[in-house]
């Protein structure tokens, strides 16, 4: 079911090559792959070197005559600034909870359809919508269409169903004031869900079906079948889904940006290095922020490729 | 709890089923609902849109979208720089990762994995983290609010997504068939003709929208590297909520029009979706 890497055995890799030529054939192989690797290493590398020398200077663009060495005295402002603690905890919960959150719901959905019934991939199609609104307009959506207090679908939803049980008086809570992270939440759980429960439908229908029947026939009930063999199967697709949406959700912009402005303790570490950089223009304190966000990303990252390179060995071996 | 396990073969001792298939449509309706209620309240009036309880068979207008596209600024250079983006880097990504994805799957040059998993590192980096040396370059060359700068960007930003993906499909032509060729004594433009490509062209098709998508979307760089003349939409719907009064029906068409090509592409590509977005690990 997965594609990568089948014919690893079987492709002229393997072969023993002539010495003399081997060098020449090597190049060969490798010319292809040169324009993209150069690409990669000058777009995406060189500009992290600057960032990390730039984390060492004293630089604001306010006071362009004052550039120069600062050795660790960015690092020392941004751990003993009080908003870049709060921007990492922001973070850490936000990631989190998006990511459990929309795991789980993506879970349960995803296990609903891998049955079949009537409208299958009309629902399907139905869930991945949210994911295909680009995130701004979803944002955008979530803030005035759904949240806003006085003609949100929310509260007009609630008035609605108040009215059926003739109340005048239903409860219009202003939901991004009384609780503005779970506000950016509920919004990225939305797009994020449809995400989880593909890769965990993919999951599912990558089951071996026929170790299931036979333990059906020797009498094992559906929880004792998932307990013991789907979870474990899933596991490995839990934790993609997991990792990958933690990489993506750790540096979510557009949400926190349109919903909140990064307001009422919602601001998460790439808007509060965005605000450094763009709005205090004190490049090297937000370069400083910048290089300690990408030593806490590698953390997460080793963890990310060693999933990726074990579904991918589980693969390579079969 | 115990129903959930039940697998996708239908079974007669199924007896949970009809409830489970329509809470799965219950589910499924609660997640297109904010998408279908953004497209119903974009053909509303604005006095009609802002109203609670909501109006839901209120008449139908096209006002909003009026509105939208000759009310203030026009959305147009925005829409077309977005296009112009996300279209070019798209074609730069797949100049660049077919090349790379062969050299890493049909004819695999030494220690393939590391490069594959080097392409994926630089995915995992996060993208605050180089946008201000970006910026900075692009000040001292004069490339702020240039369009080719976000093109540029845009081809780093999805050259890895692609290089897995095109691996994954690439890696799907049968050895046989390009062994068989070889023998045959076809050249390599031959191969990459009547073998390689009736394979690969669903798989270049799905990795074409997904980058579109992920260009089409993106909203950081383009916010600090654009102006006035290179703006995208993304930028441009950030900016368009300054309006006073009532907006609602205007808002939710600029979201929708702005959404409409993303949403066309991604369910064109939603067999595909999932090994894109999974990097090609998950098929």
């Amino acid at each position: 079911m997965t594609s990568v890497a089948e014919q690893t055995t079987s492709r002229p890799e393997a072969k023993p090559q002539p010495s003399r030529s081997a060098r020449g054939l090597a190049w060969a192989r490798r010319a292809p792959l040169m324009p993209a690797l150069v690409f990669m290493i000058i777009v995406t590398q060189l500009p992290f070197v600057a960032t990390l020398v730039i984390s060492f200077m004293n630089w604001n663009a306010y006071y362009p005559d004052e550039v120069g060495f600062a050795g660790f005295d960015n690092f020392k402002r941004v751990f003993t600034d009080v908003n870049m603690r709060d921007a990492v905890l922001t973070t850490i919960w936000l990631t989190a909870g998006v990511v459990i959150i929309s795991l789980l719901l993506g879970l349960g959905i995803a296990l609903l359809l891998d049955r079949r019934f009537r409208g299958r991939g009309a629902v399907r199609t139905m869930m991945i919508a949210p994911f295909l609104v680009v995130p701004v307009a979803a944002a955008l959506l979530w803030k005035h269409a759904l949240y806003n207090p006085e003609y949100g679908l929310f509260n007009g939803a609630i008035t609605w169903v108040w009215k059926l049980f003739g109340s005048d008086h239903p409860p219009q809570p202003d939901w991004i004031s009384n609780m503005p992270l779970w506000a950016v939440i509920f919004a990225l759980v939305w797009q994020w869900t449809p995400f989880m429960m593909l890769i965990l439908l993919a999951g599912l229908q990558g089951r071996p079906l026929d170790v299931i029947e036979a333990a059906r026939i020797d009498g094992a009930n559906g929880w004792q079948i998932f307990r013991s063999m789907t979870l474990p199967h899933l596991r490995q697709y839990l934790e993609l889904g997991a990792l990958l949406g933690s990489i993506y959700i750790v540096q979510n912009f557009d949400a926190v940006f349109t919903i909140t402005s990064g307001g009422l303790g919602t601001a998460n570490l790439p808007y509060t290095i965005y605000q450094i950089f763009y709005q205090a223009h004190d490049y090297g304190r937000a370069s400083a922020a910048a290089v300690i966000v990408v030593l806490g990303t590698i953390i997460i990252a080793t963890f990310a490729l060693r999933t990726v390179s074990s579904l991918f060995k589980q693969e390579a071996g079969r | 709890m115990s129903v959930v396990a039940v697998p996708s073969v239908p079974r007669k001792k199924d007896r949970g089923g009809p409830w489970l298939s329509l809470l799965a449509w219950v589910v499924g309706i609660l997640f297109v609902l904010p998408v279908l209620w953004m497209v119903l309240t974009s053909f509303h009036s604005e006095a009609d849109a802002a109203t609670n309880p909501p109006k839901v068979f209120a008449p139908l207008t096209l006002d909003g979208y009026r509105e939208f596209f000759s009310g203030g600024a026009s959305p147009w250079p925005p829409l077309l720089n977005s296009l112009t983006a996300s279209i070019l880097s798209t074609v730069l990504v797949l100049l660049l990762c077919f090349p790379a994805a062969y050299a890493l799957s049909i004819k695999p040059v030494r220690k393939w994995t590391d490069v594959l998993f080097f392409f994926l590192s630089t995915k995992m980096l996060p993208v605050v983290a180089g946008l201000l040396p970006l910026y900075l370059f692009a000040q001292k060359a004069g490339l702020l609010d240039n369009i080719w700068l976000l093109i540029i960007f845009y081809t780093s930003m999805n050259l890895p997504i692609a290089v897995w993906m095109m691996r994954s499909f690439l890696s799907e032509v049968p050895v046989e068939m390009l062994e068989a060729a070889s023998v045959d004594g076809a050249g390599l433009s031959k191969t990459l003709r009547s073998v390689i490509a009736p394979v690969v062209m669903p798989g270049i098709a799905a990795t074409a929208l997904i980058c579109f998508i992920f260009s089409w979307n993106e909203l950081l760089f383009a916010r600090v590297l654009t102006a006035t003349v290179a703006e995208t939409a993304p930028v441009f719907l950030t900016g368009f909520v300054t309006s006073q009064g009532l907006f609602l029906a205007q808002l939710c068409a600029a979201a929708f029009v702005v959404s409409l090509p993303v949403l066309v592409a991604g369910f064109a590509a939603q067999d595909k979706l999932v090994q894109g977005l999974s990097l090609g690990s998950v098929k």
